[in-house]
Order: C-alpha cells, then sequence, then structure tokens
C-alpha cells in the first residue's frame, strides 16, 4: 500500500507538469501524451479506485447495513464479471433499460437504503473526494476487462432506447445550436488540436467506450461516463441533465451498440 | 407449423416495429424533447428554455442539416432579418480586442456569468476551437473552413467588411444548419466584439493577414 501511494504521488506529480502543456501543443505533442499515457497505464492510479470499489461492494452498509452482493448487474445477482461490457441492458424488475452506474445506485438505493437525493448532490468526483458509486462502478469495470464490448439490442426496450439515444445524439438546442453531432458525428475534426471522434461510426465509436472510467490527471481525479456526458452537455450549452438519468442511459446505449465487437481494456487515463 | 406462424409473426411485428422507428423520426424527436425536457434542470445561466428548438434547429434537427433547398432558403432569410448593422456604419473595431476574442473559447455555458466568462472576462467568440486564422496561432480546430490571410485573399473593401461582420453575427443567414453559433441573435457576443473580431479578419496590420 505504501509503494502504491508513493506511486501514486510521483505520478499525478509527473501528470501536474505534463498534462496542460499536452492539452495546448501540437498534435506531435499529442503523440507524445499517447506514448505517455501508454506508459503510465502500466501502473494506472486507477487501480486504487478499484480495490476501494471492491471494498464498498462487499462490505455491508447503509441504513439497511446490507452488501451489494445481492446487486444483479444483468448476470444474475452478485455477477460482476463481464457485466460491464454488457451495459446498458434492459432489467424486467424495474422494466427498464439501465447503465451501470444508474443501476448501481439503483443497487445502494433498493439494497443498502441510501437516498437518490443524497447521492445525486455532489456526484462527481473533486480533488476531496470520490463519491462511492464512482469507485464501485470502477470495480465493476475493472472486471471486464480484455472483454469484448457486447451492449445487447435482443430486447424491444433496448432497440427503442438505442433509437431514442441517437435522436438525442443529434438534437440541435441551445444558445449555440449544438448537437451531440456538431462536435461527433464527422470524422477528422479537431476541437484546437483535440481530436474528435465520430460517434456515429463503427471504428471510432469504441473511443466512447474504452478508456472509461478514466484517472483524469488534470486535478488528479477519477471520472466515469457520467461526468463526461455532464460535461459535455456543458460545453454543448445546455441545462444541466440530471445524474443517471434515462437520457443519459439512451446516450450511453446508443454510443456502446456502436462500440460492439470492440475489446474493451478496462479503466484508463486521461489528460 | 403454428410455431413456425407465430414466430413467422412475430419477426414481421419486430420487422414493423423497427420500421416505424426508422421511419418517424418527428415522432422520435418528440419523445427525445420530452425525455430531455424531464430529465434536465436549469443551472446558471442556463435556463430550461434553451431546450426549446427554435424552427431552424427542429429543422435541422429532423433533416440532419439536409432541408430542401426551398426550406434552407425560406430559414435564411429569416436568420439574414436578424442581423443588425452597425448604426454608425463602421464595420472594423480593433483587431488586438479581435485577437482575444477568437482566442477565449468560455462564456454562455452553465458556469458562466451573464455575458461574461465563469473568470469575469467578456464572453469568446471560440473562433480558434473551430477555424484556422493567424500563422501565428498552431493550436487551431478543423471543424469550420481556414480563415487564413481572410482579407488579404479577399480584398480589404467595405463590402468584405460587411460580410465577414454578417456572417460572424449570424452564420446561419448564409447556410441554415451550419455548425457556427449565432453570435448575434444569441447575444454571445456584442455589437463591438463582433466588429473587433471582423477587424481580426480584415485589417491589413492584423497577423490573420500577414
Amino acid at each position: 500500500m505504501r509503494d502504491a501511494t508513493t506511486l501514486w504521488v510521483m505520478i499525478v506529480l509527473a501528470a501536474g507538469f505534463t498534462a496542460p502543456a499536452a492539452a495546448q501543443t501540437d498534435p506531435k505533442t499529442a503523440e507524445e501524451f499517447d506514448r505517455f499515457r501508454a506508459i503510465m497505464e502500466e501502473a494506472n492510479p486507477a487501480e486504487l479506485f478499484e480495490v476501494k470499489g471492491e471494498e464498498l461492494w462487499k462490505k455491508k452498509r447503509g441504513p439497511k447495513n446490507a452488501s451489494l452482493e445481492q446487486c444483479d448487474l444483468g448476470l444474475g445477482p452478485g455477477v460482476v464479471k463481464g457485466a460491464y461490457v454488457q451495459l446498458p441492458r434492459y432489467f424486467a424488475d424495474t422494466d427498464k433499460v439501465m447503465d451501470v452506474e444508474q443501476r448501481v445506485v439503483h443497487c445502494m438505493i433498493t439494497l443498502q437504503g441510501f437516498k437518490y437525493a443524497d447521492l445525486a448532490k455532489r456526484p462527481f468526483s473533486s480533488a476531496k473526494a470520490t463519491p462511492d458509486p464512482i469507485s464501485i462502478v470502477t470495480y465493476i469495470a475493472a472486471q471486464s476487462k480484455g472483454m469484448e464490448i457486447a451492449v445487447p439490442q435482443s430486447h424491444l426496450k433496448e432497440r427503442e432506447t438505442y433509437a431514442l439515444g441517437r435522436e438525442i445524439f443529434f438534437y440541435r438546442a441551445g444558445a449555440w445550436d449544438f448537437s451531440c453531432a456538431s462536435c461527433h458525428g464527422q470524422d477528422n475534426l479537431r476541437i484546437r488540436t483535440q481530436p474528435l471522434p465520430n460517434f456515429t461510426k463503427a471504428d471510432q465509436a469504441p473511443r466512447s467506450f474504452v478508456g472509461w472510467p478514466g484517472y483524469r490527471m488534470t486535478g488528479g481525479v477519477m471520472h466515469t461516463l457520467q461526468w463526461r456526458l455532464n460535461d459535455c452537455f456543458r460545453q454543448q450549452r445546455f441545462p444541466e441533465p440530471g445524474y443517471v438519468s434515462d437520457t443519459l442511459t439512451a446516450l450511453l446505449t446508443y454510443m456502446g451498440v456502436n462500440a460492439n465487437g470492440h475489446e474493451y481494456n478496462g479503466p484508463g487515463i486521461k489528460r | 407449423m403454428r410455431k413456425a406462424l407465430t414466430s413467422a409473426a412475430a419477426v414481421a411485428l419486430v420487422v414493423a416495429g423497427c420500421a416505424g422507428m426508422e421511419g418517424n423520426d418527428a415522432e422520435l424527436q418528440k419523445q427525445a424533447a420530452e425525455v430531455m425536457k424531464r430529465d434536465f434542470h436549469a443551472r446558471g445561466i442556463a435556463k430550461m428554455d434553451r431546450l426549446n428548438q427554435d424552427e431552424l434547429q427542429r429543422v435541422c434537427t429532423e433533416t440532419r442539416d439536409n432541408p430542401s433547398p426551398e426550406v434552407q432558403k425560406r430559414l435564411e432569410a429569416a436568420e439574414m432579418a436578424k442581423i443588425k448593422l452597425p448604426a454608425d456604419g463602421q464595420y472594423l473595431g480593433d483587431w488586438k480586442q479581435g485577437r482575444s476574442i477568437a482566442r477565449r473559447g468560455r462564456g454562455m455555458a452553465w458556469n458562466d456569468k451573464p455575458g461574461k466568462t465563469s473568470r469575469g472576462e467578456p464572453n469568446g467568440g471560440g473562433c480558434y476551437n473551430c477555424h484556422e486564422m493567424s500563422p501565428q496561432e498552431t493550436s487551431f480546430g478543423s471543424v469550420g473552413p481556414s480563415l487564413r490571410a481572410f482579407g488579404k485573399t479577399r480584398g480589404y473593401g467595405v463590402e468584405i467588411q460587411k460580410y465577414a461582420y454578417m456572417r460572424i453575427y449570424n452564420s446561419k443567414a448564409f447556410s441554415a444548419c451550419s455548425t457556427m453559433p449565432r453570435f448575434g441573435p444569441s447575444h454571445s457576443l456584442t455589437e463591438q466584439q463582433i466588429k473587433d473580431v471582423t477587424a481580426y479578419l480584415m485589417d491589413p496590420n492584423s497577423p490573420v493577414n500577414k
């Protein structure tokens, strides 16, 4: 543990000096950053959050003093291995399609007695704190490392959610008339030097899935796709989407299905 | 046989269901709007009315940015009518101010302030997010066309000045489903700021034209 902490401090220090420079300079620097990231992935601080998430999954907690080991992530109660790459999916008990974080929050509410309002108050990581669902999602994601992305489309509601997600993806509104597709609907676009993957194409869509949840070196925090989509909508100049809301599940279904067939390599690292 | 018929019927239903889903974009678009209006909340300056599509946003969404020529013409005329030309007839402001507006990408998000960024600076135009402009600025996006040597290649005359001013004010008057924000009508940039950015493109001394 001491070794891990030392490593973590070193990584944060290195990130502090390297990441801002990489964010603003030319494509060559972006390439160097990719190499740097590959090295960092060998000792990704996300592992610390995996360990914390596993503890949280197994420990009896909350007003009902229960663990999450009876939580059904789609493959049966307590089955974690392979669950992440098959989410979002349809759940008969709620009669709806849920993504991983929505399902974890659902289990924390139903099994452990936590309140949605408390969990939604500060849902994203800061330098001071990492909310529990983020560590839990990181743990779940790590148990799908090396597996193929296989977001299901066999249930009618899964197909309807995909179609709804696609429509939300193309929905132009807000002060600047943007949709998700304004930035992520064409090939070879960049904002400044940052390449923008085209999530409507199978060859680039995996970039909406692979690398998440991610340890973000800027600020040294762990983030899930809930945060990423929230920040996209901020930059889209929209109002704010609710935490673990169905809008986000629909978008995650659209992008996840488009990414199907690609290998998932576990929690990642971000600039 | 009965079983086979049942599955055939089921397949037919699924196919019909899918076809209905694919073909009925207006219905899906309505549903998307309803779900978003239920799920989103106002935060800071980003109020819920931002989810209400005006006609242009609705048509561009529905047609995936490819409206029929007649509809496009009508939308562009409506956007043209929203452009307010400067009362003093001067299109060019200060190119140095224009440069900082072009560089600054913040403003209008829920963490920003009315007319100002979260840091208290005037709203940015975010031009460099999408466009190449001065050769000195190597970090530029590729969503929009290059504007390098804008005035130098087009001429510095008042008609081109006016065109650049109008295009920054409301790009959708020229291309209805353009990705570029309507900086004037959305009150993202002031008249003076639009003049400053116009000068950055059109002043012979601006680095854009060097």
